[in-house]
């Protein structure tokens, strides 16, 4: 009897577009679908690192080189504010971790890809950040209070992010040709990838039901990757970019872009394992969380004692 | 030696080192033992970047020849750099980037200290606000020190190896030439050489907490005051240098 109660006081909660707090009353499903959803997203960001870290070294200039890293610390923060909000859940950061090792966690598609050249930072905060934010300006409306708190931080420094990757693209399109085709390259490469941020078409995406049913999804795949492909067509225009897409047409009638059928034969390849990177990235993943145990437990072991030593 | 060269080389030595330790400690990005560390050296690459391209810009106006802080962390070759060697040695395991990290900001600490009453506004200006982040660093390595080196025989071993290993490369750190007295003697810079006293005593005083001991004395490298490098230097150059190497006409 008592269960139904708190259905229904979950269930009013819902109706009302009020937060669910971590404290609340929650079905099962509900709370497993949130720690599925958080620890992937948390996942990509510590993954994400990866592509973008490949170039601190290289960085063309000091201050693309700083930038370049305070981007990729914004990054790392996130999936700490994640990590905690999926902690709020009842799972620990070892665990998730554990499962991300174990494959049974995953993490954005994306980041499977490699980032060949300085366009490639360019374009991963341009169009990979342009599609993450048009994914969570949608979630800071999520019903999980912890998960929407989380999303508003996060948006704030993603929009700073997609600036600084237009910026890049900016400048390499106005500078020499060999910036200029390096610029066009990145974007051939990362256009497609980045259509399949958010996900199979509405009618084949397997989550889709519950999400909104509980309102931890707002707005369907389709409808956010329209969203994002008619506000990027224009910016790339402007300077001077073409999208390698010869169906991409403005359509009159529904006043947005048609465009060509994404291959979901490569993204479901990559999803199950064989993208350019899967290996590289979980392998360095689980290569620097295992090098790195005896730093950790030094670090809980030094913890312990001080206080021990505090409570003699 | 004339004023201006004097200011100028030692301008270039103090925004080699963080350049070129910046660049170390940003390959840590992904590597570390937990995000936070992750985050907490990548941060202290920033914090190095931004004090190179400050330091990097003043030795660009004081040559004058119309060069900015870009060609002069771009286009030179390591004859050219004036890093001490610490700085430029690979991040071996965690320890021993803490260890490099202990070496280094403990002989920032109090470098800097001094170099805040320069008689050049500029470098005084500089100082100020580098004291503050290089403080920060202190406290992480000399936190890392002690957790790691009273611990368990593994953890100090490895400590201790690192603190081993790198001594050979402090010497270096004091080492006092004509650009030094010359700065010293017009109040412009501190003299590395009446540093190494409190330097080593601070050192004692982190080592001992962390039950380690001080290596004992041996012979020291040299050579960076000359532009003389271990082999790392050139690889990092080849690196950090290649898309303005590559593409000498472009703009970023």
């Amino acid at each position: 009897m008592e269960n139904i109660d708190h259905q229904k006081v979950f269930d009013a909660k819902i109706e009302q577009d009020a937060n669910i707090e971590a404290k609340d009353w929650m079905p099962e499903d509900y709370r497993k679908h949130l720690i599925r959803q958080i620890s992937q997203q948390a996942h990509s960001e510590v993954i994400g690192m990866q592509p973008e870290g490949n170039w601190i070294t290289r960085a063309p200039s000091l201050r693309a080189k700083k930038i370049l890293l305070a981007k990729i610390q914004d990054e790392g923060g996130h999936g700490l504010y994640l990590y905690s909000a999926a902690e709020t859940l009842g799972i620990g950061r070892d665990e998730l971790i554990k499962q991300l090792h174990d494959g049974n966690a995953k993490y954005s598609n994306i980041f499977n890809y490699p980032s060949l050249t300085w366009a490639d930072i360019g374009a991963i905060g341009w169009l990979v950040d342009g599609a993450a934010i048009v994914n969570q300006v949608s979630l800071q409306r999520t019903s999980y209070g912890p998960y929407s708190r989380a999303m508003v931080r996060i948006c704030k420094e993603e929009s700073f992010h997609q600036r600084q990757g237009y910026e890049i693209m900016a400048n390499m399109m106005a500078g020499t040709a060999d910036q200029q085709e390096m610029a066009q390259d990145a974007m051939n490469r990362w256009w497609w990838p980045a259509l399949m941020m958010f996900g199979p078409h509405d009618t084949d995406s397997p989550h889709t039901g519950n999400a909104f049913k509980w309102k931890i999804k707002r707005q369907s795949n389709d409808h956010l990757r329209q969203k994002f492909i008619d506000k990027t067509v224009q910016q790339a225009e402007v300077i001077g970019l073409k999208i390698p897409d010869n169906q991409l047409k403005w359509n009159e009638e529904k006043k947005c872009y048609d465009h060509g059928e994404i291959n979901w034969n490569e993204f479901y390849e990559v999803i199950n394992g064989n993208g350019p990177c899967n290996r590289q990235r979980l392998n360095n993943h689980i290569k620097a969380h295992e090098e790195g145990e005896w730093v950790r437990k030094a670090a809980s072991a030094y913890a312990i004692k001080q206080k021990s030593t505090v409570s003699q | 030696m004339k004023h201006q060269e004097a200011l100028l080389t030692l301008t270039l030595r103090l925004g080699d080192n963080p350049l070129v330790l910046g660049h170390r400690l940003g390959e840590w990005c992904s590597k570390a033992p937990i995000l936070e560390e992750d985050l907490a050296l990548t941060n202290m690459a920033l914090d190095m970047i931004g004090r190179a391209e400050v330091l990097l810009r003043y030795a660009a106006l004081i040559e004058g020849k119309n060069h900015t802080e870009d060609d002069l962390a771009y286009k030179r070759g390591e004859r050219k750099f004036y890093n001490h060697l610490i700085v430029e040695q690979p991040n071996g395991n965690f320890a021993f980037t803490i260890a490099r990290q202990l070496y280094v900001s403990l002989y920032e600490f109090l470098y800097y200290s001094e170099l805040m009453n320069s008689k050049d506004e500029t470098l005084s200006a500089i100082a100020h606000k580098a004291i503050k982040e290089i403080k920060y660093h202190l406290k992480h390595a000399s936190d890392w020190t002690i957790r790691l080196g009273d611990g368990t025989d593994e953890r100090h071993h490895k400590m201790q190896e690192a603190i081993n290993e790198l001594w050979m490369f402090t010497g270096e750190l004091f080492e006092s030439d004509e650009v030094d007295e010359q700065m010293s003697e017009l109040g412009i810079a501190p003299y590395p050489a009446d540093l190494i006293g409190k330097w080593k005593t601070e050192l004692i005083d982190i080592l001992s907490e962390a039950k380690l001991s001080l290596p004992e004395e041996s012979y020291m490298q040299t050579g960076s005051r000359n532009g003389i490098h271990t082999e790392y230097l050139g690889y990092i150059l080849a690196d950090m240098q290649y898309l303005q190497r590559a593409y000498p006409n472009a703009k970023w």
